[in-house]
């Protein structure tokens, strides 16, 4: 078996100033990945160069699409690049409002992909959007209804959903729970990791919460200054950090 | 019975004649004359000249009499002249260094070489109705300047830019884009934005330019010089290879110096916005300065988010023959498709109303079962 | 005074050439919107200068032009741009539409089907189908060169939604030669079918976008739609109060202020051919 994603030193410059660097890793199907540090280290940049929104100034990704061939990100075509951020990848932003059609129904927002890659069937890209706004827990009588009208928590699901319908094998997730009540939090968070466990998705989630990452994830990669300074399977991290930075974020997290 | 409307052409024939009637006026009134405009309305003239993009004061005049003063629809009427002349090339850049300056005004040094000269302004006047202009008022001759002015008049920029303080200006060698001779692209080059603020509607660039100063796209702009004057037009004719002069025409120039930018490896400069139009058109060089310097975030690393930061934006909607035009293409019959829609509401409504009725006769069945 | 002389067709033989190659590419790539430098008109943008620069460039002298205007060859902007070229080309005019070489129209496709010896020029306001959905130039010449044309059918299932059926009535997005989704310009959707398969030549002018493109003869022309909602056409309950025909796209006429219609032919020879009034 190969990995799904794979990051070869892996870097970011803006100039002079460092977003990231030598970023090494494998993300196997599956697997999902937490990208922990605090604002400014460097873990947003990493996201956005692994899914192909920026340009890596040095270093390769490559990914395994379907027919099984690893292809690096920057030899694809602009064409081959959307087409993979469409169908075969998904990308959750923290502000839904990024990652929504906010000037048109609930119901169109989950058909977009569908009717990108090609469905022209009303009636079937109709019953795949009930379908989906039922699996994130949004009542089907919402469906003609505008995003804007939504509740913070709904248009994160409703966002999920969105990139979902495509059966993706991959999702980006930018701080997913970030700005949410932490009532509502717990709620999406749940419905994430059922989610991701019932279909088998591959995930990479940037979070500055360690809680995020000790539900979510299986491994997780510690940043701090464009750099990874720890990673590891997330409850061995967790458990016993061996960065001092690490140890200070998980004291400082985890105790209160 | 019902016979279509006939007679479009012979509506049009008395429109035009009852236009001409309304533009002539009161007939024991003398004709305004073309010298009368040309001589007197004359930043009216610049500006047509300006956003007409064609420099000639008598065509400009007569366009102005034409649309009974209207300046957008004389602005028009010179662009309509204009592309049907033949063209014979591209003349060497304007020396504006080199200026005949009438005016010349710096807001960021008290004295500068070869100072001050205030020039025909209204700045300063008080804005009170002169009601001796109401009659005959013959004004008294203008005091001028004992000595010639200096003839190479230094840039305020310049000056700066000798101590490094200002950013140069690009001095990329090649042709300048040519928004009248091919379509305008995006993303545009500085020379092709220049060129449509030169040509934009004055109020646009207006509005736009003051926003900037309101805080949608900042720039900390100083007026670093205005001149007034007038400039040498040569022109290169290929069977001679050298340029030879063609004649003069008066310009106004804007350089803003605006706020600072550099980094840790480059020391901090001003940054610059230029504004040109031909005659007298301060404002209009002014706004366009700032438009420029707004429309240069992105090359300046800038966060863009303001309307005058958006080249797609301020490019694809500055003519205002363009606007103009489709603007008022809204008064052109739209029978055909308001009649599509005719049919489809009509439809959609008596859809509704069956939807209507089956929803209360399946209210009323359980009640009758009972 | 420089008193400026006009070339046959106002336009100047260079400005011709250049409208000429932006016509020879789209033909050549049928649907693609070629850039071309506009020039301006004597007459507003947004009132036919893109189909006027078009018609001045393939005009020759031995020409019969045709101009209409909402179907009608009487209405004014029809007049008035079909005596520009009464006075700028002199080339002969007709109502007829067998008659006519080359057709100019805003907004109709005549009902008599066209010939192989005919182009029809189209007046465009907007040339781009995606604008209203994108409304970045750079973006939407994107989306066409990776043929990103889900976003079309968004709007199209946002209609039925909404409305139980597609709502646009005129400007009906279509797809040709099953390559690139285009604007046929503002005509009701019940001209789309005329546009498919046309032995004519169709050239479409934006002036103000400055733009032009072209459906070259007998080329597919397919209006966008979903298998269980199909393309549907306006039908009208009655036939033409004039001529009785069924056939064709009619306008509603008010007749008094107590809410007295009629329905009438759009396209004014067809009906008078049908009257037998030609």
């Amino acid at each position: 078996m190969s990995p799904l994603l794979a990051a070869e030193t892996l870097g970011k410059f803006y100039g002079a100033r460092v977003g990231c660097r030598d970023v090494s890793f494998d993300l196997w199907p599956g697997e999902v990945l937490a990208i922990v540090g605090e604002s400014g280290s460097g873990k947003t940049t990493l996201l956005r160069c692994l899914s192909g929104h920026i340009p890596a100034s040095s270093g390769k990704v490559r990914y395994r699409t379907r027919d099984g061939r690893m292809v690096a990100l920057d030899e694809m075509s602009e064409a081959e690049r959307r087409m993979l951020m469409r169908t075969d990848w998904g990308f959750v932003h923290q502000d839904a409002r990024d990652g929504l059609r906010m000037g048109v129904s609930a119901g169109a927002n989950v058909g977009e992909r569908m009717m990108a890659v090609g469905e022209r069937h009303y009636g079937r890209i109709r019953a795949a959007a009930v379908d989906w706004l039922r699996r994130v827990e949004i009542s089907e009588d919402r469906i003609d209804d505008s995003p804007w009208s939504y509740s913070g928590g709904m248009r994160q699901r409703l966002q999920i959903a969105r990139n979902l319908v495509t059966s993706p094998r991959l999702v980006f997730m930018d701080e997913p729970t970030g700005g949410l009540d932490v009532s509502v939090q717990a709620r999406l968070l749940d419905l994430i990791r059922g989610l991701v466990r019932r279909l088998d998705l591959a995930a990479v989630v940037v979070t500055h919460d360690l809680a995020v990452a000790r539900l979510l994830s299986s491994r997780m990669m510690v940043m701090q200054q464009g750099q990874v300074i720890e990673q590891g399977l997330t409850d061995q991290i967790l458990e016993d950090p061996q960065a001092p930075y690490t140890q200070l974020l998980v004291s400082s997290v985890l105790q209160v | 019975m019902y016979v279509a409307v006939k007679g479009g052409e012979q509506a049009i024939d008395a429109a035009h004649r009852l236009l001409d009637e309304e533009r002539r006026g009161d007939r024991s009134v003398p004709s305004v004359t073309l010298e009368q405009i040309a001589g007197q309305l004359t930043l009216a003239v610049d500006r047509v000249m300006n956003e007409g993009s064609l420099y000639d004061r008598e065509l400009a005049a007569l366009a102005i009499k034409q649309a009974r003063g209207d300046l957008i629809e004389a602005i028009f009427l010179i662009r309509a002249a204009r592309t049907t002349l033949a063209r014979f090339g591209y003349a060497e850049p304007l020396d504006t260094r080199a200026m005949r300056v009438k005016r010349r005004v710096s807001a960021a040094f008290k004295d500068i070489p070869g100072g001050q000269i205030l020039g025909p302004t209204f700045d300063y006047t008080h804005r009170l109705l002169d009601f001796s202009l109401a009659g005959d008022y013959e004004p008294p001759e203008a005091a001028r300047a004992p000595g010639a002015l200096r003839s190479d008049m230094p840039r305020v920029l310049e000056m700066l830019g000798s101590e490094g303080l200002m950013e140069q200006p690009s001095q990329e060698a090649r042709e300048p884009a040519d928004l009248t001779q091919d379509p305008l692209d995006f993303p545009a080059g500085r020379d092709l934005r220049l060129q449509n603020l030169a040509r934009g509607d004055e109020g646009f660039l207006l509005a736009l330019a003051y926003s900037t100063q309101r805080g949608y796209g900042r720039t900390h702009p100083f007026a670093g010089e205005i001149r007034l004057g007038t400039v040498e037009v040569s022109f290169t004719p290929e069977e001679l290879g050298f340029p030879i002069v063609i004649g003069a025409i008066a310009v106004t120039e804007c350089e803003m110096i605006n706020q600072f930018k550099g980094s840790a490896t480059v020391k901090p400069q001003f940054t610059r916005g230029y504004g040109l139009g031909f005659g007298q058109c301060e404002r209009k060089a002014m706004s366009m300065a700032l438009v420029d310097r707004a429309l240069r975030a992105g090359e300046l690393g800038e966060e863009r988010g303001a309307p005058a930061q958006d080249e797609e934006f301020v490019l694809s909607h500055s003519d205002n023959v363009q606007a103009t035009g489709f603007v008022e293409h809204l008064k052109l019959p739209h029978y055909v498709d308001f009649q599509s829609e005719l049919v489809l509401l009509r439809r959609l409504r008596a859809g509704t109303e069956a939807a209507k009725h089956r929803l209360e006769a399946a209210k009323d069945r359980p009640e009758a079962a009972e | 005074m420089n008193v400026p002389a006009y070339n046959f067709a106002y336009l100047n033989e260079q400005t011709k050439r250049m409208i000429r190659r932006a016509i020879l590419k789209a033909i050549a790539v049928p649907g693609y919107q070629a850039p071309f430098a506009s020039r301006e008109m004597p007459m507003p943008y947004g009132w036919g200068t893109g189909g006027v620069q078009v018609t001045a460039s393939v005009l020759t002298p031995e020409d019969t032009l045709k101009v209409i205007d909402q179907g009608a060859d009487d209405t004014t902007n029809a007049v008035s741009i079909r005596k520009f070229f009464v006075r700028t080309a002199g080339v002969a005019t007709t109502g007829k539409t067998e008659e006519a070489s080359v057709i100019q129209t805003r907004h109709r496709i005549p009902e008599t089907p066209l010939t192989e010896d005919q182009i029809l020029v189209f007046q465009v306001p907007i040339p781009e189908p995606l604008r209203f959905l994108e409304p970045r130039e750079t973006e939407t010449r994107t989306m066409h060169a990776l043929e990103e044309y889900g976003v079309m059918h968004v709007k199209l299932y946002e209609d039925i939604a909404q409305y139980g059926e597609i709502a646009t009535t005129y400007a009906y997005p279509a797809r040709v030669a099953e390559r690139y989704v285009f604007d046929p310009s503002p005509i009701p959707k019940f001209d789309n079918p005329k546009l498919d398969d046309c032995p004519a030549l169709q050239l479409f002018g934006a002036g103000r976008e400055k733009r032009i493109y072209a459906v070259p003869p007998y080329t597919s022309v397919r209006s966008l739609d979903f298998e269980d909602h199909p393309f549907e056409v306006q039908r009208w309950d009655q036939p033409c109060a004039l001529c009785g025909t069924r056939e064709s796209f009619l306008d509603e006429i008010v007749m008094d202020d107590r809410g007295t219609r009629m329905f009438v032919c759009s396209d004014t020879d067809f009906c008078a051919r049908n009257r037998g009034e030609r």
